[in-house]
C-alpha cells in the first residue's frame, strides 16, 4: 500500500523521495497510463583545456532535471523538465498523458508501490570529493602539452572532462534505484607542420567510476604515442583508392564493428526497419571466426554501469557467436515493440532524452592469430593502425576515416599513407572478417544516437577483412 | 523567470559576492516533437529547458565561467561562486572582455513568432505527410526517420555594464527520410528537411515531393569506376563543404593554428574571381536567424570572399582585439569564446568571364558526377590540413542520362577545389544552411565499387 501522507514536496537528491515519487507514479497510472517511469538527474561536470603552456578554459557546469516517460500500449510520451517540485512532476505526467490522448482512467491501486530501494551509491558517495582538483588537473595537462614541445609540432592541446551524475530511477513496475556515475576522460591533440606538409594526431583515454584514475595517467607515454603517430603521417602520400584486403588494428579499430554492425543490433533499428539483421536470429551473419560481445559489467570500463537508465542491471550479451546472430541489444521500448528481452542497455545522455537501446562495452572476441600472421597473409593491402570517426547511413552503408595507415606489400608494412576511407556495407563486410588476432584491447569513446551521447567502449583484436573499398585519391 | 527578473537576480547575487564584473547568456525553451511509424504515434516528446551561462571577471580581470540549468536563487548564487573560482584559472595570455558593441542598437527588433499548434496537430500533420510519402511510390516501404517539431525560445544577454538584449522566437522543423527497395536490389534512402517559423509555415508538400523524388531517383543504381571526374555540387552540397572548411575565415581558428589561413591572408586569391561568399545571418530566408551573438554583438552581413579574394574574418571580442578590428557578431559564450559562421550565401560575382557557362545541371550532356548531398562531415574532413574524403549521394550523368551511384566517396583538397571552380550557375537556391547556386569543379577524385 502507498503512504497516504506526502512528506516531501520537492525532489531532494541524497534524501528519501519515495513518497513523492510514488504519488507521482500513482497519479500517472490513475490517469490511464500502462507504465510510468521517472528518471531524476543531478549532475556536476567540468572541462579543462590546456593549449601550449597554459590553461585556456575551465568550464564547470551543474544542473538538475527530470525525464518522465509514459507508455500506453506500444506508444510512449516523454516529457523533460527542470522543475523538480511536486507540481512540476505532476504537470509533466499530465502533459505526457495528454500528448498520448489517454482518457480511460484506471484504479491507482494498480500501482502497488516501489520494491526495496536498490542503492548502488554506497561506495560512490565520496567520489566527488576524491576526484582531482582543478589545480592538479591543470598541472598535469600542462605537463602533457610540455611533453609535446617537439620539433615540427605547431599545435599542442590537452583536455580533461569529468561527468559526475547522481540518478534516481523509479517506475510503476516497482523499480526504485539510485546510482552515482563518474566518467573522466583526458585527451591529447597535436598538429605537426613542415613546409606544405601537415598532419594531425589525437588520443583519448577514459575511465568509469575511478576517481583516482587521472592521477595515474601516464602523460609522457601518451604524449610519445601521439607524437610518433603524428610524425609518421607528416610526409605520407595519399592512398590510392581501390578494393583491397585490410588489417584493422586492435583497440579503437573496434569502432567499425560498433558503427557498422553494433548499431544494427539495437532494437531501435528493428523498430525502424533499418537493420538487415531483423529476421536473422540464430542465422549466420558473419564469418565463423567472429564472436562479438556487448556488456556493461567490466570494472572501470568506460561503458560499464551498475544499473542502466531504466533501473535494470546490465548483462553480458553475446551478440554473435562463431558468426551466428544470438541476441539484440534491447531496452524497455524495444521489449514492448519488438519482443526482444531487455539487456540492461536502456541508456540516455541525460534527463532530457528518453532511454533507448544503446551499446555499452562492445567488442570482437579474441582469436588465435598474431598481428604478424594477419599482415603476412596479405600481399597487397592496407594496415589501418589508427581509426578516426565514421558513420552509418540509413541503408547500412558505412564509411570510416583512417587516421594512421600503412601499405602492406608482400606481407610487410611499408610506407605510411593518408586520406584513406573505408567504405562498405555491414551485411557484406561481416562475412569477410576472416582472421581475428589474439590481442584484444578496448578503447573509450562517445557514441551519439537517438538518446544523445553516451560513454561506450569499443574494442577488438587485430582483424583481417578479406576485401573492402578503400577511398582515396 | 522573465529576462529582467533573472538579470536582477544575478545582479543582486553578484553584489552580495562582491563580484563587480559579470555577464550572462540564458535560454528558455519549450519544445514539442512527434514521430510516427505507419500512422502510429511512436514517441511524443515535450521539454521545458533552461540554460544559464554566467561569466565573472576577478580583480585581475581574468574570466571564469559556469553553466547551469538551476536558475533558483541558490542555483544562481552557486553558479556565480563557481565562476569566480574558475576565474582563478583564467587565461592570462589572452584576456576576454565585454564586446564593445554589446550596447549598440540591433538591426532586427521584430523577430517573427508563431503560436504553438500543440502535439495533436503535430501528430495529425506528420501522419498525413507520412501517408502521402508512403503512397507516392510502391517501392517506398517505410519512412524510418521522420519527425515534426516546434520550439519556442527566449534568448537573453546582459552584462554588469548595463548591456541587455533579448529576443524570443518560434521555429518548426519537418524531416522525412524514406526507405525504398526493389526486388533483388539494395535498399535506398533519401529525404528532405524543411524549416519554418511555425508548423503552418512549413512547405509540407514540397518536403514530401522532394523526399519521394530523391528516394525514387536512387532506386536504379550502379557502381562508379574510381577515377577523376568533373563535379557539379548541388547548392546544399557546396554549402556543406564551405561550412566544413569555414576555419579559413575564422579568426579563432587562425589564432589557434588550426586554420589554413593566417593573420596576413586577407586579400589572398582563394578562388576564381567569379566567387563571392557572404555570411548573412540576418537574411530574411534564414529561419534560424539571431539578432545578436553570445557576447551580445549585433549580427551583421559580412563579405568573406569577394571576387575570389579573402575579404574578412569572423571575430569574437577577443580575436577582434588581437586583430585590431571590431567583433563581427559570430561569437559563442565561453571562457574561451568560439567563433562560427551563421548562414552562408554563395553568389556569382560580376567577374565571370572565365566561367564555362555551358555547364548547367539541367542541360549539360557531357559526363559529370552530380553530388546531391555530402555525408559524414565530422569524420571525413581534415580542416587543418585542407583535405576531405566524403561519402555522398549523387548521380553519374552522361548524355542526359542520370544513374544513381551506389556507394562512393569524393576526395580532394579545399584549396584545389576553390581554385578549380569552372562554373557557378546563375540560379540560386535557398537551403536550410544558406543560399547557393550549383557550383562546378574540375577533376576531383571519386572512389567507387566498380
Amino acid at each position: 500500500m502507498l503512504s497516504s501522507k506526502i512528506k516531501y514536496c520537492d525532489v531532494e537528491f541524497g534524501k528519501c523521495n519515495k513518497d513523492l515519487l510514488e504519488e507521482v507514479i500513482s497519479y500517472g497510472i490513475s490517469l490511464g497510463a500502462d507504465f510510468v517511469e521517472i528518471f531524476l538527474e543531478n549532475s556536476d561536470n567540468s572541462t579543462i583545456l590546456a593549449e601550449e603552456d597554459c590553461i585556456t578554459s575551465v568550464s564547470p557546469s551543474f544542473g538538475k532535471g527530470a525525464g518522465i516517460r509514459i507508455f500506453k500500449d506500444k506508444r510512449d510520451g516523454f516529457v523533460s523538465t527542470n522543475d523538480l517540485t511536486k507540481k512540476g512532476l505532476m504537470g509533466s505526467v499530465s502533459q505526457a498523458i495528454e500528448m498520448l490522448d489517454i482518457s480511460d482512467k484506471k484504479n491507482k491501486e494498480l500501482f502497488r508501490g516501489f520494491n526495496e530501494l536498490k542503492d548502488y551509491t554506497a561506495t560512490k558517495k565520496t567520489w566527488i570529493d576524491e576526484i582531482p582538483t582543478i589545480n592538479e588537473i591543470s598541472e598535469k595537462l600542462i605537463q602533457s602539452t610540455n611533453s609535446l614541445q617537439k620539433n615540427k609540432i605547431i599545435v599542442r592541446k590537452g583536455s580533461y572532462s569529468r561527468n559526475w551524475q547522481e540518478v534516481i530511477i523509479a517506475s510503476s513496475d516497482g523499480t526504485y534505484a539510485t546510482d552515482i556515475r563518474l566518467h573522466q576522460t583526458v585527451g591529447l591533440n597535436v598538429i605537426a607542420s613542415d613546409a606544405q606538409y601537415r598532419s594531425n594526431g589525437s588520443r583519448r583515454f577514459g575511465s568509469s567510476g575511478m576517481p583516482n584514475e587521472f592521477r595515474l595517467w601516464d602523460h609522457e607515454k601518451a604524449a610519445n604515442e601521439v607524437y610518433e603517430s603524428t610524425m609518421n603521417m607528416l610526409y605520407a602520400d595519399y592512398v590510392e583508392a581501390g578494393q583491397m584486403p585490410v588489417v584493422l588494428a586492435n583497440k579503437f579499430g573496434g569502432v567499425i564493428f560498433h558503427e557498422a554492425c553494433g548499431h544494427l543490433l539495437e532494437t531501435t533499428q528493428i523498430e525502424r526497419g533499418t537493420t538487415p539483421f531483423k529476421d536473422k536470429l540464430n542465422q549466420k551473419i558473419a564469418h565463423e571466426s567472429l564472436t562479438a560481445i556487448d556488456e556493461g559489467i567490466s570494472a572501470g570500463s568506460f561503458g560499464s554501469l551498475s544499473v542502466d537508465d531504466e533501473g535494470m542491471e546490465p548483462e553480458k550479451s553475446i551478440l554473435i557467436k562463431d558468426g551466428v546472430l544470438k541476441k539484440f541489444i534491447s531496452d524497455r521500448a524495444g521489449e514492448i515493440r519488438t519482443g526482444h528481452k531487455r539487456t540492461g542497455s536502456g541508456r540516455r545522455q541525460n534527463y532530457s532524452f528518453a532511454a533507448a537501446s544503446r551499446m555499452r562495452n562492445t567488442f570482437i572476441a579474441k582469436g588465435e592469430y598474431s598481428k604478424e600472421e594477419l599482415i603476412n597473409s596479405i600481399s597487397d593491402g592496407l594496415y589501418c593502425k589508427s581509426m578516426g570517426g565514421g558513420s552509418v547511413g540509413a541503408t547500412g552503408q558505412f564509411n570510416f576515416a583512417v587516421e594512421e595507415g600503412y601499405l602492406i606489400k608482400n606481407g610487410k608494412l611499408t610506407k605510411p599513407v593518408k586520406g584513406a576511407t573505408l567504405i562498405g556495407d555491414a551485411k557484406e563486410v561481416m562475412p569477410k572478417i576472416s582472421m581475428c588476432g589474439n590481442d584484444l584491447e578496448l578503447a573509450p569513446g562517445f557514441c551519439g544516437s537517438i538518446s544523445g551521447s553516451v560513454n561506450v567502449t569499443v574494442g577488438q583484436p587485430h582483424i583481417k577483412v578479406d576485401s573492402i573499398t578503400v577511398g582515396g585519391r | 523567470m522573465k529576462a529582467k527578473e533573472i538579470t536582477n537576480q544575478i545582479s543582486k547575487s553578484a553584489e552580495s559576492l562582491n563580484l563587480k564584473k559579470w555577464d550572462f547568456g540564458a535560454s528558455f525553451s519549450n519544445d514539442y516533437s512527434v514521430q510516427v511509424d505507419k500512422g502510429i504515434a511512436k514517441q511524443l516528446k515535450a521539454s521545458q529547458k533552461q540554460v544559464l551561462t554566467i561569466r565573472v571577471w576577478n580583480n585581475s580581470n581574468l574570466v571564469g565561467i559556469t553553466t547551469t540549468s538551476d536558475i533558483s536563487q541558490s542555483g544562481i548564487y552557486k553558479a556565480l561562486k563557481q565562476a569566480n573560482i574558475a576565474s582563478e584559472f583564467g587565461n592570462k595570455k589572452e584576456t576576454t572582455d565585454f564586446s564593445p558593441l554589446a550596447k549598440e542598437p540591433i538591426q532586427v527588433q521584430e523577430v517573427r513568432k508563431i503560436n504553438p499548434v500543440g502535439i495533436k496537430k503535430l501528430l495529425k500533420v506528420l501522419r498525413e505527410a507520412e501517408l502521402k510519402l508512403l503512397g507516392s511510390h510502391e517501392a517506398i516501404t517505410s519512412i524510418p526517420y521522420n519527425g515534426l517539431s516546434e520550439s519556442f525560445y527566449e534568448i537573453i544577454y546582459a552584462n554588469s555594464d548595463g548591456a541587455f538584449r533579448n529576443y524570443s522566437k518560434s521555429q518548426a522543423a519537418l524531416y522525412l527520410y524514406a526507405r525504398a527497395q526493389e526486388k533483388d536490389k539494395k535498399p535506398r534512402s533519401s529525404g528532405s528537411v524543411k524549416l519554418g517559423y511555425g508548423v503552418d509555415d512549413i512547405d509540407i508538400e514540397s518536403c514530401i515531393k522532394e523526399a519521394s523524388n530523391k528516394t525514387i531517383a536512387h532506386l536504379s543504381y550502379s557502381t562508379i569506376k574510381t577515377d577523376k571526374y568533373l563535379i557539379c555540387f548541388s547548392p546544399e552540397a557546396f554549402l556543406t563543404i564551405i561550412n566544413a572548411f569555414s576555419s579559413i575565415f575564422n579568426a579563432r581558428s587562425i589564432i589557434d593554428g588550426v586554420s589554413l589561413s593566417n593573420k596576413n591572408s586577407i586579400g589572398e586569391q582563394l578562388s576564381t574571381e567569379a566567387l563571392n561568399i557572404y555570411d548573412d545571418g540576418l537574411n530574411e530566408k534564414n529561419i534560424t536567424s539571431a539578432p545578436f551573438d553570445g557576447e551580445g554583438t549585433p549580427t551583421k552581413k559580412l563579405c568573406l570572399i569577394n571576387k575570389g579574394k579573402l575579404e574578412n574574418f569572423l571575430h569574437s571580442e577577443s580575436t577582434a582585439r588581437i586583430f585590431k578590428t571590431i567583433p563581427t557578431g559570430h561569437a559563442g559564450l565561453g571562457s574561451k569564446v568560439s567563433v562560427s559562421p551563421d548562414w552562408l550565401v554563395v553568389k556569382r560575382s560580376d567577374e565571370c568571364t572565365n566561367l564555362k557557362n555551358s555547364l548547367t545541371h539541367s542541360n549539360y550532356e557531357g559526363e559529370y558526377v552530380y553530388i546531391e548531398e555530402l555525408n559524414s562531415i565530422h569524420a571525413g574532413v581534415r580542416a587543418s590540413q585542407g583535405s576531405f574524403s566524403l561519402p555522398f549521394e549523387g548521380w553519374l550523368c552522361n548524355k542526359g542520362i542520370k544513374s544513381s551511384i551506389e556507394s562512393a566517396t569524393v576526395a580532394g583538397d579545399i584549396k584545389y577545389l576553390l581554385k578549380n571552380i569552372v562554373n557557378i550557375e546563375m540560379q540560386e537556391e535557398i537551403t536550410t544552411n544558406g543560399i547557393s547556386p550549383h557550383v562546378w569543379v574540375n577533376e576531383l577524385s571519386i572512389t567507387g565499387d566498380a
